[in-house]
């Protein structure tokens, strides 16, 4: 197993009213086979011992799914690899005496609370205005009564693969979360029983992400080329068709 | 102590529906005067708070996480089981009760088990109507596979990521309560204790995870959903964040804790690569349905593999062992979660690990791939083999994956009755937290189920049982058995903070990881437990003098979060020992060298089973072991509930 030693560059902030700085930080011998993560907690391991405070950073299933890790890596979020988490990143992708250059996941509406950790708590409010299908507990009718074409649910499974992270918002220079919202919204209006509310739905969720301090989508498509599931920026365009026709219907009706 | 299951009496598949009507209402203009605190939001506690909230009640749900939607069943992959008979392959809520009845070793409650089987019909409707997108065929019905041995096709899926699909699903229930303001959710918010009042748990205290400030929350019921206790291994498949202060702090407050024991070690997880390694991740068992699992048969040929001298492809078919078709050729491959691990361990133990560290087994699809072609093996499990190549950088079209077992689920919990009621009036346990229905062993996409089963359909009719004997707002936090246990909780955070030693958290927590693994993990005797039980306190003691616990309490302190819960950690691992010490017999997750068949038993020669097989003593141990707290570092007093078995006989368990 080889080893590399590497400078990095870390966004330290005592906490959410505090000025951050960029700290430089010497990684030796850290294992190639050592996900990024882990090399973290090597170098925080490192400070505990010296008495130092360990760089604070999301984490939590570390296998690509909860969406908790959040990390810009030289200016990419989620690194260069594409495709995946920072926490499926490993360190056999990077070359011995390799500076690297880490921030968080940075946006108006996702404050820093401390160091390279965020609150994307705004994504959970634009959820409670609208993206839910209701029905109740208990109130369901046998799950082969509704019938789904493979198409639809393959497309809302495409859409529905999103895992929250806020890649997209980090990616994109206008902080937008066309991408998050599209796809939060393309789940549910591609299946049959998210249509009663569809309209509904879809003026809610924009209304609360503009209210989020999110900026608007100009095409840029650097969401869909960080984002970890690979979401498709085709769900922009059906979320800007959905929401132009619960316009018109909000207007005639 | 007098332990009642509180299983309604009557025809087994009568019991649910007789109990349900026979449950307390409490009617809808009361139900808003009653407050309930859930902690966790995964499977069974997001699907518990958001129905609470529909039918009423006020409820206030708590995480650790950022999001509830970050929950920890969000990782589950293969699928979730249910009875619905869809491919008309001869399922039906009798067999799938039995199967897992069997497949938990004839460790857990008929009615409970039965009532899961019922239940889980109504998930699948559940959860569609919500808008789950199952895989589904081109005629719009929805698909099923086999999964995990079970011989029918009863597991509903979403690709490989069916525990998100159907957590998004439970949290969008969640926001739409949150919406209507039935439900007040705290995220970053983690529990660091129970308040039981007057012998009725009415409260917790909670630290903010941002601000650090602890404070008080007081309600008519308290229900955990906090999963389960295998980061106490240090290594395992949990995230990171999951861990058993919830429910070990209820134990220290009087709740007992049922089976520890009982832990599930998953055959399919890519092995440890270095003392660095923070967790393991765990490929789907569903691989096992096409890929073969081997070792090289001699151990100069595996030592050449572990020094990369010798590439996997250039053993011949003569010098490999197929061990598992070659010990179960009925089942081969797909044999049981305990049994391909103990297999896996056994050959590596042998020296014929493939792995760097010796510890590793070959899974190959050179086989699969020939016989029905890249595509479609790309097809099955196509994100698995990129997920695969990402960790560790092989490609498994090329060359075999190398795997090994990890602890993964914990079965053991807090004891609950019928009513998902521990011993503590107005403590509720749910899902992975208690350890009702999977007795010894898990069965594959069932732990989904049971959450959800949990959440959505037994405490919603259950709770009232207990509610409907109380004042609303009785208990308030000016109590003072909450000032008290207020200043309990800020003098532990405090003393945490004061030790500033010399060795991080983590370090402790590797230290009693490995303590577990080698001397209570997927092969036990009296010796292991005995010396682990010796070495915990030890580890303990030098904890409280010698930890380093970085910066204040008044701030977003990770390293003081995780010195709270390995703190628990040290003294759970204890009673994990205890239980698997007490229990002198195999089953399930719960191997005991020192029971298991041999060539001599009447058993085995009459052809019933196999050596090296688990020998469960029914005469002797057919309970389920609830233990008492008694203090710290002391020894916990046993507690039995006897099983009780009217439907099904208990069997040996064979799988050749």
């Amino acid at each position: 197993m080889s080893s590399l030693n590497l400078t990095l560059k870390v966004w330290r902030q005592a906490g959410p009213n505090a000025a951050g700085s960029i700290e430089t930080y010497q990684a030796k011998d850290i294992p190639t086979e050592a996900s990024f993560l882990e090399m973290l907690d090597i170098v925080n391991e490192r400070l505990i011992t010296k008495g130092s405070e360990p760089i604070h950073f999301d984490h939590d299933c570390r296998e690509g799914i909860c969406g908790a890790c959040s990390l810009t890596i030289n200016g990419i979020p989620h690194g260069p690899e594409g495709g995946i988490t920072t926490c499926q990143l490993h360190m056999r992708k990077f070359s011995n005496g390799d500076t690297i250059w880490i921030e968080p996941f940075r946006a108006k509406a996702f404050p820093v609370i401390k160091d390279l950790v965020v609150d994307r708590s705004a994504f959970d409010r634009i959820i409670e205005s609208g993206g839910y299908i209701s029905v109740r507990t208990g109130s369901a009718p046998d799950a082969h009564a509704i019938l789904v074409p493979k198409e639809a649910a393959d497309a809302a499974f495409e859409a529905a693969a999103c895992i929250g992270c806020g890649a997209c918002v980090a990616a994109c220079k206008n902080a937008s979360a066309m991408l998050f919202v599209s796809a939060k919204a393309s789940h549910l209006n591609h299946l049959p029983q998210g249509q009663p509310e569809k309209h509904q739905r879809v003026l809610a969720m924009v209304k609360t992400m503009d209210n989020e301090g999110f900026g608007n989508c100009t095409n840029q498509y650097e969401c869909e080329a960080v984002c970890p599931k690979e979401i498709s920026a085709d769900n922009i365009a059906k979320l800007n068709r959905d929401y132009a026709l619960a316009k018109a219907h909000d207007a005639l009706v | 102590m007098n332990l009642d299951s509180k299983i309604p009496a009557g025809p087994l598949d009568q019991k649910w529906t007789k109990h349900k009507m026979d449950s307390k209402l409490i009617n809808p203009a009361n139900k808003k005067k009653f407050n309930i605190i859930v902690v966790g939001s995964g499977l069974a506690g997001g699907s518990a708070a958001a129905t609470l909230s529909e039918l009423g009640y006020k409820v206030k749900c708590f995480c650790y996480q950022d999001s509830p939607r970050r929950a920890h069943s969000i990782a589950a992959q293969g699928g979730i089981n249910a009875a619905k008979n869809y491919q008309n392959d001869g399922d039906s809520v009798h067999r799938l009760f039995y199967d897992t009845i069997k497949g938990g070793d004839f460790r857990s409650r008929e009615g409970n088990v039965h009532r899961l089987a019922e239940v889980s019909l109504n998930i699948i409707d559940q959860c569609v109507a919500q808008g789950v997108p199952f895989a589904r065929e081109y005629g719009g019905l929805l698909d099923n596979r086999s999964f995990g041995g079970a011989q029918v096709k009863r597991t509903f899926y979403a690709r490989g990521q069916t525990g998100q699909q159907l957590l998004i699903g439970c949290y969008q229930a969640l926001a739409k309560e949150i919406h209507a303001g039935g439900v007040q959710m705290f995220p970053r918010t983690e529990m660091l204790d129970l308040v039981v009042a007057d012998g009725h748990a009415k409260g917790i205290i909670v630290r903010d995870l941002v601000t650090g400030e602890i404070t008080a929350h007081a309600a008519d019921a308290v229900i955990l959903a906090t999963g389960g206790y295998g980061n106490a291994f240090y290594l395992s498949t949990n995230a990171m964040g999951c861990n058993v202060m919830a429910a070990f702090r209820a134990h220290k407050r009087g709740a007992l804790f049922a089976n520890p024991c009982y832990t599930q070690i998953h055959p399919t997880c890519i092995p440890v690569s270095g003392d660095y390694q923070s967790k393991l991740t765990l490929m789907s068992e569903s691989l096992r349905n096409d890929g073969r699992i081997w070792v090289p048969k001699s151990q100069e040929t595996a030592e050449k593999i572990r020094k990369g001298q010798l590439r996997a492809r250039d053993v011949g078919e003569e010098d490999r062992d197929y061990y598992l078709e070659r010990k179960y050729p009925s089942f081969g491959n797909l044999c049981p979660r305990d049994i391909a691990s103990r297999s896996a361990k056994e050959v590596c133990d042998d020296g014929l690990g493939v792995a760097p560290t010796g510890k590793g087994v070959f899974l190959d699809f050179e086989k699969a791939i020939a016989d029905q072609g890249e595509q479609a093996i790309s097809a099955k499990y196509g994100n698995l083999f990129q997920m695969y190549e990402k960790i560790s950088g092989d490609n498994p079209y090329q060359t075999p994956m190398q795997i090994y077992p990890a602890v993964h689920y914990t079965m053991g919990g807090l004891w609950v009755d019928y009513d998902l009621m521990s011993n503590v009036p107005g403590l509720h346990v749910l899902g992975e937290a208690n350890f009702s229905d999977h007795g010894a062993n898990r069965l594959g996409a069932s732990a989904l189920m049971q959450g959800l089963a949990d959440g959505y359909f037994v405490i919603p009719a259950t709770i009232a049982n207990y509610l409907a004997t109380q004042k609303p707002g009785a208990v308030t936090t000016s109590h003072p058995e909450f000032k008290r246990c207020l200043g309990e909780v800020n003098d532990r955070v405090n003393s945490l903070l004061q030790i500033r030693g010399k060795r991080s958290v983590d370090s402790f927590h590797r230290e009693l990881g490995l303590q577990l693994w080698d001397n209570c993990g997927m092969s036990r005797t009296p010796e292991s437990l005995n010396a682990a039980l010796q070495r915990i306190p030890k580890i303990r003691d030098e904890f409280w003098a010698n930890v380093n616990v970085t910066g204040t309490g008044g701030e977003l302190n990770m390293e003081l979060e995780k010195a709270g819960r390995v703190a628990d950690f040290l003294e759970f691992g204890e009673l994990l020992c205890h239980d698997a010490l007490q229990r002198a017999e195999s089953c399930g997750g719960h191997f005991r060298a020192d029971h298991q068949f041999t060539e001599d038993d009447p058993e085995v020669k009459d052809g019933r089973t196999q050596p090296g097989e688990a020998k469960r003593h029914d005469d002797e141990f057919s309970y389920v072991s609830a233990w008492e707290y008694t203090g710290v570092g002391k020894a916990p007093t046993l507690h039995k509930e006897q099983l009780v078995f009217e439907d099904v006989t208990p069997s040996i368990r064979s799988y050749k």
